[in-house]
């Protein structure tokens, strides 16, 4: 007996130290604003619901030990099916619960709202960001770079992505700085972060795209300004070009791409990205000027 | 040429037995456990007994049973889909690729998802509709009995095109919901999408018909004197269920068209270019797929219902309350679809909207959850099978419903959505729920159909294995959930953390699948042991208070040999007391009863509907028509068959009832 007490302290210490190692719980351990709302809120939600769940789940219990059928000491009243007092509190007591998240639930989606530009002194940098079979391609359009599998952002900085996706459908999350949003092909979403602490979060598609899709996950580095703007210069000096004809070559499906930069975009790559499922099909990769052009990726749309 | 014409698309590759060693092994399985079936059939001479008494039958409770057998083995295999899913993810870390590539195991969740919902929990409910519904409401069967052997036959061809994959072809490999562009003709070019297409919709439109079925035998077949406040509750949960099926499954049937038009014509409804729009799939195949979950799960709600008032031998606390709190749930849940997609970007008061809509359905579940608690309160308790899988519903739906509110939050969503929170979640609901309490409904009323008990020690063992192993299975899936564990994934990193937890989450599959190996002992043991475990008193659980429980079991074939006339809420109940009071039963006057005749039509009409979903998938253009012209056929010939019904003589009748009355049955 004394040993199945033992197991009963036992098994919770191991699973809550299981759960504490490493402190992996990213969606706990949020390192910017809109992450830590978000944490926030789900904390705060989980407490006010569980106000009535664990008292359920005890009663429930309760109730069926102490009318157990061998318990003859227990009142039995067969016929008793209505009793107003306890089915007003039955509606009551949800309906309560019910309005205080609503109102919470109203206002954190406006506050938190992905489309809400962060308030903050500091400019914010854009990034576009194009989700392709299957590896990210993060543009810095001010800054004319571009990298793959991997973003790197000044601390206490406010970043916008701007997103879509020249693939199936993705969605770009970094759970320590943000929730997710969609990337989908012929439109643009968005979606505001910052980081407040430096160091590398892992970053995820987590929406199923095909059969690479497992590997669609990049670093992103909050770095010092100064660290930034360093890595910018690195980047800005790489040899690699994005020209739309390089551009086209990324469309195709590659696994497990490495982390590459490029050095001089090709004007209005993202919106012609987007744009280019609006338009006529081009006949040829090459337009009359003698100009690559967008390919639609595959001969069969 | 000549090959394209009679194979359409089929060629060596679509047999992936041939050079797939795994698939081969399973092939071998298959033809041998089916040659074992055929062979005990053949040599017990049952051909003509099953054609006579199963394929033809439009007897509501074999139709039933049929469902049952349909939805385990569906189970079996949709479990055998979760085992290898969780037994990829417990070794796939780090360097290891695991076993399964993406290609096989795309298809292997695909597959998972479509079954459980579509080939397991489907069949399992419409079954226990079958089982139930006609006797709880004193008919003699549904309103339309050829239509539910139609709806039934169209379900298992269905669960057939999708085995069928398994060993020819392949099936998709886009998730359970196959969202495009992925879905696409370009992006999918192969059969799978279109095996998936077609088993949805050939099943789709059984269950559309079942639902029109038992709507119509509802509204139109109640014994005299049952107003509608005096149905019981599962009754109206069915009722409910069936609004939703008919108003939700023509938008998946058109959803699905649409993209079969995308896949086979080249149109533009969901494709990226040309004017398509995949958020208007998403947005549609949602419209259907959120109400569906309410289909599910209203008539597990009205199973708890009968059950707890049973075993706790009280009546159903608040019964007015349960029937609002189902209706407002059946009108809510058409306004909530949306949460399925916040991080689509619509903007926060959208958000906001479908996320208060969500929570607000907490509040007529939470209602029903109290009653079902204040029904135990001053009741006498019978921990029997049925009422444990009740308890551990009540626990574990508390806690998937927190979850789910949880999620309704449009920021919180924003950060675990299509993460493994979310599939731990829906497991937490629809196990915990649906599974949970189909299997308390099947349990509850086998002894009406068969005539004898389950076995409660081998169900005791089920359920704690079934229960226990829930828990270790899915509550680390909430964990890596919030370690940002995103869901289908074929392989992870080790830094991720998330190993142990997927470790301990494939034990959990292991305790669930004994579970299931303890449930298919307990048919065996509990059919070898029939005659021991009799059940003759009609009231198996000796709780009954409703109609069903009136009659012998198992139920003859004419259910009720006189229609009863009911004037109160629990006429069953009542009888017992006025019985107990002392009051003599008055003596029945049996006359001729009106029965339906058997056809082999509903089963004709599927198996060419099959022949056309096949061509249509392998682009076979003869077996199209062939397909085709057999379903019409079959549709006139019945229209002119006019020997349809019989009567059962009184003499017949009186007969069968005093053989009851002796145990002879």
């Amino acid at each position: 007996m004394n040993k199945l007490k033992n197991l009963f302290f036992i098994v919770p210490a191991i699973g809550l130290a299981l759960l504490l190692s490493g402190c992996k719980l990213a969606i706990l351990d949020p390192q910017g604003p809109i992450a830590a709302g978000e944490k926030q809120l789900l904390i705060d939600a989980t407490l006010l619901m569980l106000i009535i769940v664990i008292p359920v789940i005890l009663i429930s219990w309760g109730f069926a030990w102490r009318y157990r059928a061998s318990n003859k000491k227990a009142t039995y009243r067969p016929d008793e099916a209505h009793n107003n007092i306890i089915e007003f509190f039955c509606w009551l007591v949800p309906c309560i619960i019910i309005i205080v998240l609503g109102i919470m639930t109203w206002r954190s989606s406006h506050e938190l709202d992905p489309y809400k530009p962060l308030d903050s002194k500091v400019p914010p940098i854009t990034i576009q960001v194009i989700s392709l079979n299957w590896k990210w391609l993060f543009i810095y359009p001010d800054q004319h770079i571009a990298t793959i599998n991997f973003l790197q952002i000044p601390v206490n900085t406010p970043i916008q992505f701007l997103i879509t996706s020249d693939a199936p459908m993705n969605s770009l999350e970094i759970p320590q700085l943000a929730g997710q949003i969609y990337a989908m092909g012929g439109m643009q979403t968005k979606l505001h972060i910052m980081g407040n602490t430096v160091g590398d979060y892992m970053g995820l598609s987590t929406n199923l795209s095909g059969a690479g899709f497992s590997d669609m996950n990049f670093v992103v580095r909050v770095s010092t300004q100064a660290q930034f703007d360093q890595w910018i210069k690195t980047a800005q000096s790489a040899p690699n070009k994005l020209t739309v004809g390089v551009y086209n070559k990324l469309t195709e499906p590659t696994m497990k791409d490495p982390v590459r930069y490029f050095s001089d975009i090709a004007p209005n790559l993202f919106h012609d990205v987007i744009m280019k499922f609006m338009m006529p099909i081009p006949a040829l990769d090459v337009a009359n000027d003698g100009t690559e052009v967008l390919k639609l990726g595959h001969k069969n749309v | 040429m000549f090959e394209k014409l009679l194979f359409g698309n089929l060629n060596y590759e679509a047999f992936p037995f041939l050079y797939n060693p795994i698939i081969t092994g399973a092939t071998i399985f298959t033809i041998l456990v089916g040659l074992i079936i055929l062979g005990v059939v053949t040599y017990n001479k049952l051909w003509v007994y099953i054609w006579k008494e199963w394929i033809t039958t439009i007897d509501h409770k074999k139709i039933g049973v049929m469902y049952m057998i349909l939805a385990f083995i569906m189970l079996f295999r949709g479990f055998c889909d979760a085992a290898l899913m969780r037994s990829q993810q417990a070794i796939a870390v780090g360097h290891s690729a695991g076993y399964l590539p993406p290609e096989h195991y795309d298809q292997i969740f695909t597959a998972h998802g479509v079954i459980m919902i579509f080939f397991m929990a489907m069949p399992f409910m419409f079954g226990l509709f079958n089982l139930a519904v006609p006797l709880q409401i004193g008919a003699r069967d549904v309103a339309y009995p050829y239509l539910n052997s139609l709806s039934f036959w169209l379900t298992a061809v269905g669960a057939g095109l999708v085995m069928i994959s398994l060993y020819v072809g392949e099936f998709a490999k886009t998730g359970w919901l196959a969202y495009p562009p992925l879905s696409g003709i370009v992006y999918s070019p192969g059969v799978g999408v279109d095996y998936y297409i077609w088993a949805v919709q050939i099943s789709g439109v059984g269950s559309l018909l079942s639902g029109i079925n038992f709507l119509v035998t509802i509204f139109k077949m109640r014994a005299p004197g049952m107003t509608l406040f005096k149905m019981p509750v599962f009754i109206w949960t069915v009722l409910c269920s069936c609004v939703l099926i008919i108003l939700a499954f023509p938008v998946l049937t058109a959803t699905l068209a649409l993209l079969f038009l995308d896949r086979f014509f080249g149109m533009h409804f969901f494709t990226m270019a040309f004017g398509g729009n995949a958020m208007m799939y998403i947005n549609l195949i949602w419209i259907w797929g959120h109400p569906e979950v309410y289909i599910l799960v209203l008539p597990a709600f009205g199973v708890f219902s009968e059950v707890v008032a049973n075993f706790c031998r009280k009546a159903l606390f608040g019964y007015h309350t349960m029937v609002w709190a189902t209706l407002s749930i059946t009108v809510l849940s058409f306004v909530v679809w949306l949460h399925h997609f916040f991080t689509m970007g619509a903007g926060a008061n959208v958000n906001a909207f479908f996320g208060i809509a969500t929570m607000i359905i907490a509040i007529p579940t939470g209602v029903k959850v109290f009653n079902w608690i204040f029904t135990m309160h001053h009741g006498r308790v019978h921990f029997a099978t049925p009422m444990l899988w009740t308890m551990g519903f009540i626990t574990t739906f508390a806690i998937g419903g927190m979850t789910g509110v949880l999620m309704s939050i449009p920021p919180v969503d924003f950060q675990v959505h299509n993460s493994l929170f979310l599939v731990a979640h829906f497991h937490n609901v629809i196990i915990g729920g649906v599974v949970f309490g189909y299997f308390a409904g099947f349990i509850y009323w086998f002894p009406k159909i068969f005539g004898y008990k389950l076995d409660e020690k081998l169900g005791k063992f089920a359920f704690w294995f079934w229960l226990v192993g829930f828990y270790v299975a899915f509550m680390p899936l909430y964990v890596v959930g919030l370690m940002g564990m995103t869901r289908r994934l074929n392989h992870y990193g080790e830094a991720t953390g998330w190993h142990p937890y997927l470790v301990v989450a494939a034990g959990g599959a292991v305790l669930i699948g004994i579970g299931i190996f303890f449930q298919f002992l307990q048919f065996y043991v509990s059919y070898k042991n029939r005659v021991k475990n009799r059940e003759q008193t009609g009231d198996a659980w000796e709780g009954g208070r409703t109609l069903e429980w009136s009659i012998p079991s198992p139920a003859p074939f004419y259910n009720f040999a006189v229609i009863p006339s009911v004037d109160t809420l629990y006429p069953f109940w009542q009888q017992k007391q006025k019985i107990a009071a002392g009051e003599k039963p008055v003596a029945p006057h049996y006359q001729d009863i009106h029965m339906p005749k058997n056809t082999a039509t509903g089963f004709w009409i599927a198996m060419f509907g099959g022949c056309v979903c096949f061509g249509l998938i392998w682009h076979i253009y003869w077996l199209i028509a062939v397909g085709l012209i057999g379903v019409f056929a079959a549709t006139i010939m019945r229209t002119f068959d006019t020997k349809i019904d019989y009567y059962v003589k009184a003499d017949e009748v009186t007969r069968t009832e005093n053989s009851y009355l002796k145990g002879a049955v």
